[in-house]
């Protein structure tokens, strides 16, 4: 038996209070990339009741993907944004989601990630990564960027950490292990990365949108 | 008594980098990054918070007591 929304919100607004759900549910954040950052970044804010979330990937779900993914077996060959979509609404029914089948670039990101509060870069490819933290810096200065770097490999849980590189600008990972060294990516450190930008998206909302504000968002 | 000429003589521009102290004074932000063996199109550079945008690294030039973060990206994701 699915809730109503009504009976929805009052779980939310009982687990996390009423001023502080409220400020959840007026975000919107945007999760450029879809694989093992971006879909568990979204299945945790999706819990959360995020107002809304803005999803990008321009891949289909691949065999390669299962295992560290949240994905099925059946979706296998499925767009990535879509799939992800039906496996949020099976969580969250009420989630609202924007997806955009795109490469996101320097042409089409300004319009695709115009409606975000915060951006979580959640590719795999360096130079993607690189050109999207900067991008948000340089010309959206109102928006906050969560970006993550190096969650390969098998050392320690312990050295995946959360920095605050500036106001608008935080960064989680190990800073060092790449793809290319040694064993690649293994599901239960890239989700502890993952859950790591989840988390800061949800201090960032948490200290920024303090009573008052909430009409400005 | 020539105790000021020769702190003029000996300016040292100290930079903070990733939190080291670096003599790289004068140098601009392309130089830097291209001495220390960083791949450009993996970096987001920061200076005291703000960011230096890739355009601009040939001729922004570090200043004494500057606070500077060069992320440099790793893959994965």
């Amino acid at each position: 038996m699915i809730p109503t929304k009504e009976e929805w919100m009052k779980a939310l607004n009982d687990r996390h209070g009423i001023g502080f759900q409220k400020k959840i549910s007026l975000a919107t954040v945007a999760i450029c990339g879809l694989g093992g950052l971006g879909s568990n970044i979204a299945i945790a804010l999706a819990r959360l009741g995020i107002g809304k979330l803005i999803l990008i990937d321009f891949d289909k779900v691949d065999i390669t993907n299962l295992h560290r993914q949240q994905y099925k077996a059946n979706q296998i060959g499925m767009r990535k944004t879509e799939a992800l979509q039906d496996n949020l609404k099976e969580i969250n029914p009420y989630i609202v989601t924007e997806i955009h089948n795109v490469y996101l670039n320097e042409n089409n990101a300004m319009s695709v990630l115009s409606d975000a509060d915060i951006v979580c870069e959640a590719f795999d490819n360096p130079e993607c990564k690189a050109m999207l933290t900067n991008f948000v810096l340089e010309k959206m200065c109102e928006k906050y960027i969560v970006a993550a770097s190096g969650m390969a490999g098998l050392d320690s849980a312990n050295l995946i950490k959360t920095r605050k590189i500036s106001k608008r600008f935080y960064l989680c990972g190990d800073e060092v292990s790449d793809i290319k060294d040694g064993i690649g990516l293994l599901s239960p450190r890239v989700m502890l990365c993952a859950a790591h930008q989840a988390h800061t998206v949800l201090r960032i909302i948490a200290e920024e949108w303090k009573e008052g504000n909430e009409n400005e968002q | 008594m020539g105790g000021r000429h020769s702190l003029l003589l000996e300016v040292i521009l100290v930079v903070r980098i990733n939190g080291e102290d670096v003599d790289i004074g004068g140098k601009t932000v392309a130089e830097y990054l291209d001495f220390a063996g960083y791949d450009l199109k993996r970096v987001a550079v920061e200076v005291n918070g703000e960011i230096v945008p890739k355009s601009q690294y040939a001729n922004t030039v570090f200043k004494d007591g500057d606070s500077v973060e060069v992320v440099s990206f790793v893959g994965g994701g």
